[in-house]
């Protein structure tokens, strides 16, 4: 297989791991650069989403601090820093204070585990992983991390003693524990492909098969709508829906507290488009050739293929912000049923199926890395979407508000507004 | 305005959500690259206002920079905000003019009443919006200040060409 040839080419070409002590230089190293510049990007996805919400609803958005308003985050950030801080006087003191920090920290250490690049070889030091931490059960850590965001929600909602934010806590807490399960279950696919839970074999594996979201695609779209859910993004931010819970579970929070959860927003959503991408879009995988999968490893490799990922990632975190300013927010039995009713047994199916598949394939014979394999998951993928986009998705997947009347409820509600004075009066 | 009952009779098997989806993203694609957009850039660029805009008050002057105004008292008599402030005075050859002519312009509601009463075509308002100051005192302008105004004057409308073409 791919990955033993992989080995096999390292340890021809003589790139080894580093010794422990240059590993722990490096890790420190990897730690101090990849945080400092995702905490960058964190800061520009709030400037991107400012700017591209001004775009698409025809204005320029902030332009003035630096040109084109690139310094505008810098201003936000002295802002923040210099506003007042309120701390209400019902509240839970403790866990008011620590909310925020609950919130954004699980964002941050999913990051920790996801590969950026491939391996950069340092000369005198040997091959370094462009991962802050290679864990070989990347994939479950990220799952049982992006589960702890809920609690920094739903704390900042429960300490500030306020019914509006109490609220905003109880929704983020049944939403994000409803699509934890179909977000899960989507990527058990992903699993039963790659035979492993190390991202990098993940990636590896997609290297030599074509890309998940081919072979599995609609995995990728219960992932991806789960993650919009998880991330609390339109449309599912009812834990903070304005028009109804004045700015839910953060209504009490105010200066650089306030902040930080927008923050965590964001570096939740830079951190489930990562998660799309190493687990549906091949990671730092370059399409259509080897050469970047393949030792001996060097430094244009790197380069390239981390300029890919950023590229990828970058797309994501564009759709996020272009779906926010597209559709408006479901109501809440909208979303309980698209979680429970839709997307669950929908994955549950897709498991089956792609289990079944599989298995069918590997039994008659048919290479994994093949044409053959390819096709038959590209051509069962097209009857689930046809199924899903055509059949499914006829007031099904999200049901509009008449569509609990019965036709003859309509004649009868008609018949009403017609009897009735209010309509009468048109025209007189 | 009666309130019109409207029951929706779209068939369920009509409506969508992820078909409709793609079809919002593209909307909002073409919007989010479309060129045109809407604000203007305020300090740099400006709209043109109307010629009947109603801003702050100037008052006309003579030829020798007198102000017009000859103290008749029917401004301060019309005003429904009561913002304007006059003191009459003669001079020698008993010609009336204003000693004191203030106007508090955060009183005033910028009616135009001055500007239509006014039988010497001395007080105007004036097309121009751009009227901050550091403090309260500095809204009540006086005589000097009206007469120092160089912005364009607001006109009136005339009911002959009522939409002022």
């Amino acid at each position: 297989m791919m990955h033993h040839t992989s080995l096999l080419l390292q340890v021809a070409s003589g790139q080894l791991p580093p010794t422990m002590g240059w590993f722990v230089i490096f890790a420190i190293i990897k730690m101090l650069v990849a945080f400092g510049i995702y905490l960058v990007c964190v800061a520009y996805t709030t400037f991107a989403e400012r700017r591209i919400a001004a775009w698409i609803q025809d204005r320029h958005g902030p332009n003035r601090v630096g040109p084109q308003g690139i310094f505008q985050v810098l201003a936000d950030g002295v802002k923040n820093f210099m506003k007042e801080e309120t701390l209400p006087g019902g509240a839970n003191k403790v866990m008011f204070i620590l909310a925020p920090a609950l919130a954004f920290i699980p964002s941050l250490v999913t990051w920790a585990v996801i590969p950026f690049a491939s391996p950069l070889p340092v000369p005198g030091v040997g091959l370094i992983d462009m991962v802050v931490a290679n864990l070989p059960i990347g994939f479950l850590f990220t799952l049982s991390i992006s589960s702890l965001g809920v609690y920094g929600l739903t704390i900042a909602g429960w300490s500030s003693n306020n019914k509006y934010a109490l609220l905003g806590g109880l929704r983020a807490s049944a939403q994000m524990i409803s699509y934890e399960i179909s977000m899960g279950m989507s990527t058990v696919c992903v699993l039963l492909l790659a035979g492993n839970v190390g991202l990098n074999e993940i990636i590896t594996q997609q290297a030599s098969q074509g890309w998940n979201v081919m072979l599995l695609t609609m995995a990728f779209f219960i992932f991806a709508v789960s993650s919009l859910a998880e991330t609390n993004r339109v449309p599912f931010d009812l834990p903070e829906a304005e028009s109804e819970l004045v700015a839910g579970y953060h209504a009490e929070y105010s200066s650089m507290k306030y902040s930080m959860f927008p923050i965590a927003e964001y570096a939740n959503i830079i951190t489930a488009s990562s998660l799309m991408v190493t687990l549906f879009f091949g990671g730092w995988d370059i399409p259509f050739t080897s050469w970047d999968n393949l030792p001996p490893w060097t430094a244009l490799k790197t380069v390239l293929t981390m300029g890919l990922y950023v590229g990828k990632v970058m797309f994501f975190v564009f759709t996020f912000i272009w779906l926010r300013w597209t559709l408006p927010r479901f109501r809440y039995d909208q979303l309980m049923s698209i979680g429970w009713k839709v997307l669950l047994p929908m994955a549950l199916v897709y498991i089956t199926v792609v289990a079944s598949l599989t298995l069918g394939l590997d039994a008659a014979g048919v290479v994994r890395t093949g044409m053959g394999f390819k096709a038959a998951m590209l051509g069962m993928n097209l009857v689930f979407v046809g199924l899903v986009f055509w059949v499914l998705d006829r007031g099904r997947i999200v049901s509009p508000a008449f569509s609990r009347i019965q036709r003859a409820e309509i004649a009868h509600l008609r018949a009403v507004s017609e009897r009735s004075d209010l309509s009468n009066q048109q025209g007189t | 305005m009666a309130i019109k009952v409207t029951v929706c009779e779209r068939p369920i098997s009509e409506t969508s959500y992820v078909r409709a989806t793609f079809k919002g993203l593209a909307l909002t694609l073409k919007h989010l690259v479309d060129p045109h957009k809407v604000t203007v850039q305020y300090p740099e660029e400006k709209w043109d206002i109307g010629p009947r805009w109603r801003g702050t008050h100037r008052m006309l002057t003579t030829e020798d920079g007198k102000a017009k105004c000859v103290a008749c008292g029917l401004c301060p008599t019309v005003c429904p905000a009561n913002c304007i402030k006059l003191v009459p005075g003669e001079d020698a050859e008993g010609n009336r003019y204003p000693l004191v002519f203030d106007i508090d312009e955060f009183r005033c509601i910028f009616c135009g009443y001055c500007q239509e009463v006014c039988p010497e075509e001395a007080i105007h308002l004036g097309r121009h919006y751009e009227n901050a100051e550091y403090d309260r005192k500095s809204f009540v302008y006086d005589l000097e200040r009206l007469t120092a105004q160089t912005h364009p004057v607001c006109e009136m409308w005339d009911p002959a060409d009522p939409k002022g073409e």
